[in-house]
This record gives structure tokens, C-alpha cells and sequence, in this order.
């Protein structure tokens, strides 16, 4: 029968009409919330799947890149970068230049004096972050990046691309988890080889205590919310093991960091951390690990 | 079934006495003065009908220009001959056109004229095709310099700075503007009084007689920034009536001289670089050039790396043919309703794409002898869901789609074309088997790990514009079906990267032409090393090119209504049309 297709056809498109009625257009539910966002765009979602941009914002995948930063550790002075040039190399745009510091007898140190990215004509790829020796160069995940002069704001210079080791570990946990697991093992395994030759000396000496204490202290950094930079705060101000943490309260480890770095506050969130520390100092792995499934980034 | 060159070479000497001067490695060298009766006896007597690639590359005392030779015959189906003709007159470089031979060769060699300076005599109409008539040059000859040229290959010195500039510069500032274009001798930059080539003059067949004031006959020029053109690419339709009586297409508006570039860049910084190729379907571009260059290497590749790449490289098919689907039908006045079907699937893939690798468009996820980075946690589970919903739409478009009277009667018949005279003109991929040769270079001459998938080739018989839709419909089947296997046995663990990554590979020197199934057709790269760290030459066959050489013949004899439609089902993109 002539039309018959014609209808079979219609019935798809009905079938989303009547569908985008069932599952958005619910006068007693919120539209546009995150629960509706992420019901929608799930895989089996039906009916809308479009979101109210700039309003609302998708979650971006972990591995998601935009464009390159520099990694630096305990401050800005000291960035991980070694100036070794392999990411200006490799780099298809050419959009890198590296500038070696050198010492006062002008000598070449390993460490960038100048480090300039055109990211006008930066096209994304992530080589430099994946050819970086010293996983100095990561990509960042700031895409509203919109200027009112090219020439001058979208020429990032060491200033502008330098970031906190706690900002590049909240953009890429796994990532993250990884290398710092590499860098543990490695240097686990230089530090055995230089103790077992260093054995015979290592009698006396101021060398000694410290090493004691650094024996006894544990790693803060198993606490949820604490990267390395935290810890070395902490660490200087005295708390050493998850015993010292657990008894300094929520509000003490606050002030703590906002002596250090006012910054700090915005990255990281010490309420839950005494009583993670506690479980922690019990020893009570376990646990410790199913809560912190539970926190983000240390907030309940 | 591997070419016996030696036989080749006795039979062809025998009937063309003198044709073939030498053999270098795979590549038979033939005499330029014997081309025109060599190439008809290879087609017509030893069945070489299929000219699907037509290049040229500029040494330091000739040019080259080559020629990659398939067959439709099912007994020849299967690795090409490559043949080359030396020209050491650089300064007259000329050569008899293969174009009344082989139809394909009419728009490469017009390409090659364009990029080389290389006459081809008796050529139909050798006009530059890529850039404008009146640029100054041909781009690809390596004694032209590009503005803001700083050196022959990257990485660029000026990246470290100098003594002389302590700063770094922008680009604008290393070279003032002007500094370094080249004009024509005559040319006179000033604005104010420069005026345009009369191109339409220049149109064959494009003038209309004043004199006998046949008002019947009007020029329609169709874009390049025409909606139903899928980006800037141009028409000149001389139409009767409301008759198509020629066509003359005019591209090179988003040409972004990714060979000359290709040429300057690493090895690896060519694979961010073929995403913007065809920007519907990065995986595969990547896919196509990292089996080039591996080749070249005699790289392996460990096994969950190839799985990998084949689940990439179909997902991209499925949502290519999904969207062509879509844009077909908006084309045809069917406004937006299957594009946004076919849109809101693409997001699935898209976002899955974006866990993998990190972009959702730009992927660069392929690297030489593995991929970029491992796939994260539950994305095997998540694209086994995608791929379960795909293959339901597949069907809601079959529903919605196939026996709708209204496009059966808009499309049944129309833009016929026997595939003969497709292979004539070089037509590949999904076009090519709706007409009814089944011919897939997955299954003809396999790369990665296809040949261990069972899946069939689907072909139609009339390859008018309803069976080159039911062809990418069933080519969508196929897909699902080889990522249902792939996704059932890709091994949980393993290495997905041969050995260590290099970032600057060297690759033994040597030339090779190389080819896989793009969704759109044959995508091929004909790379020549040196043995260094840049490509010598760097050229893409991409299948959207050379598909458009058939847009004359389709299209004329129908109606106007019909040219878009048409013009849609071939499937182009211009950015691997421009390059």
C-alpha cells in the first residue's frame, strides 16, 4: 500500500516525540539539574540530551586535554622542568621555546630561565606532555579560554603556565596515582642501593637523627586531600606522623596552612583529615579506604 | 596474491618494446616516451583497470611521478603494481597525460600539474585545481619556500633562543608580512587596483552563445559557501532547462598545504595533523598513516594495540555512514530530523573517543606500533553498551528511512552509474560496491588484524542514490559486527605499545604507497623517507578527492533538485578534499 512506509517511518519519529515527554517534560521535576543531565546523556538515555551551556556544564573525561602546563612542586621557583627541550622538539607547531638558567659562572642549569608557549597556534595534540621525561609538562583542562587580544594574553609565559602539583593531581587522579607509584618504587630502589653503600659509614653523625625522624615520620600524603605540597607543609610546622595529624583539629590545620600559602585553602579541605588520620594511625586500612571512596578530594 | 614483477615485466617489455627501463625495489621505472601505450596494455590486456593513485616527488635531479595500479578482476584483487616515469628535464618537464586511460588520473594529474609544474600533454583540461590560477610557483617542488619558511625540517632553531633574540618572537614579528610572498612578475599587489582572473570565462564549455541568444541555457554556480555543499566547495552547473548539462567543480578553498607541511614535520608530528583530515573520522586518517609509516619500519604492533585500533577505527565508520545518512536526507529536504538522530549517537561515540584519548574530534590517538595511552577503567563495558545502541538505531533508520515513498521516488534511478565506469574513475569505497563490485581492501589486501574478523562485504547492484544508501546501511551491520567480535576477544591485558615510544623515529629509506578502507574509500599515504626524521614527500590520496572526478558524469542528465543530493551521497569532506 502506497504510504505504508511513509507511516512505519512516522512511528519512529512519534516514538521520540512521546518520549521526550515521558522523560523531560515532568512539571514536578527540576529540568536541566545534574541527576537530569546525567540520566540524558547516559548511554541508554532517551528524549533531550542537550544542556543549557554556560549555565550547565558536562562533566569533562579524566583524560580530556586543552592545552599545556607546568608542573612545579614545592614552589614556583623549583618547577619540575629540567629545561631538557624535548617537548619544543617534538612540539608539530613549533609553538615552544625554552630558555636555559645558568649558574653565575655561566654554566647551563638544569632548569628553564624563560619558558614561553604561543598558544595561539598551540594545536592540543599532547605530545609535550607525553614525550616529558620528567612528567614536567601536562596538559591542563581550561577550555573557556577566550581573550580580547591574541597577541599579547594567549602568550603564556613560565608565570602563567606554572601550577601547584595539587591542581594537575585533581585534574588527572589516575594519571596522578600512577607516576607518583614509578617515582616511589624508583627512588625506594635508589635508596637502597645508596643505603647499602653508605652502610659502613653511616656510624654517627647529625646525618643520623634526622634520618631517625624521617624513619618514624609516616606518609601524610595516604590521607585524602593531602598531595605532596600539603605534606611538606605539614611537615614543617612538625606533624610528622597520622598520630600528630589526628590530634591537631580540623580548625589548627587550617591555620597551619593558611600561614604557609593562603592558596592552599581554595585546593584543600582539612575537616575530614584528623579523623582520617586516626584511622589511619590505628592502622585500620580498610576503612580508611572505603570513606575516602566515599569523600572528593577530602570533603564529605 | 603477490605481483610477479618478473613476469610483469617480460610481458610488458614483449608488447611495448622498451617500456620498462629498470625496476627500483617494488616500483617497475617505465620509459616517458612509451607511457601512453603502456598504459593501455596494462588495462586493457592485462587487466590494471583500477588506477587509484597518482603522485609525484621532486629529487634533486628529476621529478617522479608514480603510479599505483589495482585490479577489479577478482583473480588480480589484491596488493598493486607500483610504476614510476623519471623526468630529469626539470626545467620542460612534461609527460603524456594516462587520462583517456584511466579516467581517475584527469583531477591527480591536474593536482600534480598544480603542485610540480609537471605538463601532462593532451590532458583535457590541465588547470590548476588545488590553488588559483595566477599563484606564483608550484608549492611542492622543494626549491619553493613557503611565507614565514625558516628552515627545511623541524624542529626549527629559532626555538632556542639566540643570542641575537633573547625573546621569542610570534611569527608576525620573525617575518614582517609581504617580506616573503611571492608574486607573479606582473602582479601588482596594491588593492586598489588589482583585479580578479575572469575564471568564468575560463570554464570549459562555460560560455553561453550571445550571438544565437539560446536563452534556454543558464549558468548556476552553486556555492562555496553553500549549505548543501558540506563545507566550501563549488559548483558551475550549466544547466538546459532545468537539465544538467555540465558540471565543472571548483575546490581548493580549504586547502591548508598539509603535504608541504607534512614534509617539514617529524615522523610523529604528522599524526595530530591527519585528524584534520577528515574531521568526521579522525581514528581512520590516524589508522591510515600509522600503517603507512609502520610498513616502512617493519614495525610490529602488540595484539591488544590492534584490537584497540580496529574498535576505534569502526566506531568512526558507523558514525561516518550515520551522518552521511543524515546529511543525505537534509539534502533532500527531509530537514534535520535524521541528521539529529544520527548527531545524537555520534555524541556517544564521541564521548567515548574523549575517555580513550582526550579529544573528542582531534584524537591523535595512534602512535608507531601501538596508541597513544591505555583505555581507562570500564571503557570496554561502556562501548559495549554504545555499540548495542547502535545497532538498535541502525534499525530506527531503516525503519524511519528505507521504504519511505517519498524518498524512493526521489532517489530510485537517479545518478545510476555501472561500476566499470566507477572503477574508470577511480571511485572507492562504499560508492563503488553500491554499483555491485565487491571490492574492500579490508578484505583484499589485509592490514592490522582484520583478516581474523568474519564479516561480509555488502554490495548493491544499480548504484543509484537508494542503493548507496542501503550500502552504508548494510556496511553499518558489518561494522557492528566485526566490534561485537573485536569487543568479545580483545585481550584484558597486554602491552599496548611496541617497545619504547621514540619521540623522533627514523625510518629506513625508501618509498611505498599504502592504503586502507576509509569509511569514504580508499585512503592511502605515499610516503618517501631519506632514512631521516621528516618525511622526503608526504602525499595523502584521500578518498573524498579523488571520488569528486566522478561528480560529472553523475550528475549530468539529472535535475537540479537532484545535483545536492547527489553531490551528498558521494560523502565528501573538504578538508581531506583541500588538504
Amino acid at each position: 500500500m502506497f504510504g505504508l512506509g511513509l507511516i512505519k517511518g512516522l512511528s519512529i519519529t512519534m516514538r521520540h516525540f512521546i518520549e521526550s515527554y515521558v522523560y523531560d517534560r515532568k512539571p514536578w521535576e527540576p529540568r536541566y539539574s545534574q541527576e537530569w543531565l546525567e540520566k540524558h546523556q547516559a548511554v541508554d538515555g532517551k528524549g533531550l540530551f542537550t544542556i543549557q551551556y554556560p549555565e550547565q556544564k558536562r562533566e569533562i573525561a579524566e583524560n580530556f586535554r586543552s592545552l599545556p602546563m607546568l608542573v612545579y612542586e614545592e614552589s614556583a621557583d623549583e618547577p619540575r622542568c629540567k629545561a631538557c627541550g624535548i617537548c619544543a622538539r617534538v612540539c608539530p607547531t613549533q609553538c615552544i621555546w625554552i630558555e636555559r638558567a645558568t649558574d653565575e659562572k655561566g654554566r647551563p642549569k638544569a632548569k628553564p630561565a624563560g619558558f614561553w608557549i604561543d598558544l595561539t597556534i598551540c594545536m592540543s595534540c599532547g605530545f609535550c606532555a607525553e614525550f616529558c621525561p620528567f612528567d614536567a609538562i601536562k596538559m591542563n583542562q581550561e577550555h573557556e579560554i577566550a581573550v580580547v587580544d591574541r597577541d599579547q594574553e594567549m602568550f603564556y609565559d613560565l608565570e602563567k603556565l606554572l601550577v601547584p602539583v595539587d591542581y594537575y593531581a585533581e585534574l588527572h587522579p589516575t594519571d596522578y596515582a600512577r607516576e607518583e607509584e614509578k617515582r616511589r618504587a624508583k627512588d625506594e630502589a635508589g635508596r637502597n642501593a645508596a643505603e647499602t653503600e653508605a652502610a659502613p659509614r653511616k656510624e654517627k653523625g647529625p646525618a643520623a637523627p634526622k634520618a631517625a625522624a624521617e624513619a618514624r615520620a609516616d606518609d601524610l600524603k595516604r590521607i585524602e586531600g593531602i598531595g605532596p605540597k600539603i605534606a611538606g607543609v605539614l611537615q614543617a610546622a612538625g606533624i610528622h606522623t597520622f598520630a600528630q595529624l589526628a590530634a591537631t583539629s580540623a580548625e589548627g590545620i587550617a591555620q597551619v596552612l593558611k600561614e604557609a600559602d593562603p592558596k592552599l585553602l581554595n585546593l584543600a579541605d582539612p575537616t575530614t583529615w584528623p579523623q582520617q588520620a586516626k584511622l589511619a594511625a590505628a592502622g585500620k586500612w580498610e576503612d580508611l579506604k572505603e570513606w575516602q571512596a566515599q569523600l572528593k578530594r577530602g570533603k564529605q | 596474491m603477490a605481483i610477479d614483477l618478473g613476469a610483469i615485466k617480460t610481458q610488458l617489455n614483449e608488447a611495448v618494446p622498451g617500456a620498462i627501463v629498470d625496476q627500483e625495489g617494488d616500483w617497475l621505472v617505465l620509459a616517458a616516451d612509451q607511457l601512453t601505450a603502456a598504459a593501455a596494455h596494462l588495462r586493457d590486456k592485462m587487466g590494471f583497470d583500477y588506477l587509484t593513485h597518482l603522485s609525484a616527488s621532486d629529487y634533486a635531479d628529476r621529478f617522479e611521478v608514480v603510479y599505483t595500479l589495482y585490479s577489479t578482476r577478482p583473480e588480480l584483487q589484491g596488493p598493486g603494481l607500483s610504476l614510476k616515469v623519471r623526468l630529469p628535464d626539470k626545467a620542460d618537464a612534461h609527460l603524456s597525460s594516462v587520462t583517456p586511460v584511466w579516467g581517475s588520473a584527469n583531477f591527480q594529474e591536474r593536482e600534480v600539474w598544480d603542485m610540480f609544474g609537471i605538463r601532462f600533454d593532451r590532458h583535457p583540461n590541465l588547470k590548476r585545481i588545488l590553488l588559483w590560477e595566477g599563484f606564483e610557483g608550484h608549492p611542492l617542488r622543494k626549491d619553493w619556500h613557503e611565507p614565514y619558511y625558516e628552515q627545511e625540517h623541524k624542529p626549527f632553531k629559532s626555538r632556542w633562543p639566540h643570542p641575537d633574540s633573547p625573546r621569542p618572537r610570534l611569527a608576525e614579528e620573525r617575518v614582517r608580512w609581504r617580506s616573503n610572498v611571492q608574486y607573479p612578475p606582473d602582479f601588482d599587489p596594491d588593492p586598489a587596483r588589482w583585479e580578479p582572473i575572469p575564471e568564468i570565462d575560463a570554464l570549459p564549455g562555460a560560455k553561453i552563445d550571445i550571438n544565437g541568444l539560446d536563452t534556454e541555457q543558464i549558468i548556476i554556480n552553486i556555492g562555496p559557501h553553500h549549505p548543501s555543499t558540506h563545507g566550501v566547495f563549488r559548483m558551475v552547473l550549466r544547466l538546459q532547462g532545468e537539465t544538467v548539462t555540465s558540471v565543472y567543480p571548483v575546490m581548493g578553498h580549504l586547502h591548508r598545504c598539509h603535504e608541504k607541511i607534512g614534509e617539514r614535520n617529524l615522523w610523529t608530528g604528522n599524526i595530530p595533523f591527519t585528524d584534520r583530515l577528515d574531521y568526521i573520522c579522525p581514528m581512520y586518517n590516524n589508522f591510515g598513516y600509522v600503517v603507512a609509516v609502520e610498513r616502512m619500519m617493519g614495525q610490529e604492533v602488540p595484539e591488544r594495540a590492534e584490537y584497540i585500533r580496529v574498535i576505534m577505527g569502526e566506531l568512526a565508520r558507523v558514525i561516518n555512514h550515520l551522518l552521511l545518512v543524515g546529511f543525505m536526507f537534509n539534502d533532500l529536504g527531509a530537514m534535520f530530523t535524521p541528521m539529529i538522530y544520527g548527531f545524537a549517537e555520534r555524541e556517544r561515540v564521541l564521548d567515548l573517543w574523549e575517555e580513550a584519548a582526550g579529544s573528542r574530534m582531534m584524537v591523535n590517538y595512534y602512535r608507531f606500533g601501538g596508541v597513544a595511552r591505555d583505555l581507562p577503567d570500564g571503557w570496554l563495558e561502556r562501548c559495549r553498551k554504545v555499540v548495542d545502541r547502535l545497532a538498535r538505531k541502525v534499525d530506527d533508520f531503516e525503519t524511519l528511512l528505507t521504504e519511505n515513498e517519498i524518498f524512493l521516488s526521489r532517489a530510485r534511478g537517479v545518478s545510476a552509474m555501472s561500476w566499470q565506469e566507477m572503477a574508470n574513475l577511480g571511485v572507492t569505497g562504499p560508492l563503488i560496491r553500491s554499483a555491485g563490485l565487491e571490492y574492500d581492501i579490508r578484505k583484499v589486501e589485509p592490514y592490522s588484524i582484520y583478516d581474523s574478523f568474519d564479516f561480509d562485504v555488502p554490495t548493491h547492484e544499480t548504484g543509484d542514490l537508494y542503493d548507496r544508501y542501503r550500502q552504508r546501511i548494510a556496511e553499518m551491520r558489518e561494522s557492528i559486527k566485526i566490534l561485537n567480535q573485536a569487543l568479545d576477544r580483545i585481550p584484558a591485558q597486554g602491552a599496548i605499545q611496541a617497545g619504547k615510544k621514540p619521540w623522533n623515529p627514523k625510518v629506513p629509506a625508501g618509498e611505498a604507497y599504502s592504503r586502507v578502507e576509509h569509511p569514504k574509500g580508499e585512503l592511502g599515504f605515499y610516503l618517501v623517507s631519506d632514512g631521516g626524521t621528516n618525511p622526503y614527500r608526504y602525499h595523502v590520496r584521500s578518498p573524498s578527492f579523488v571520488n569528486l572526478g566522478a561528480l560529472e558524469s553523475m550528475m549530468v542528465g539529472h535535475l537540479l533538485a537532484d545535483t545536492v543530493v547527489i553531490l551528498g551521497s558521494i560523502d565528501i569532506t573538504l578538508g581531506e578534499v583541500d588538504r
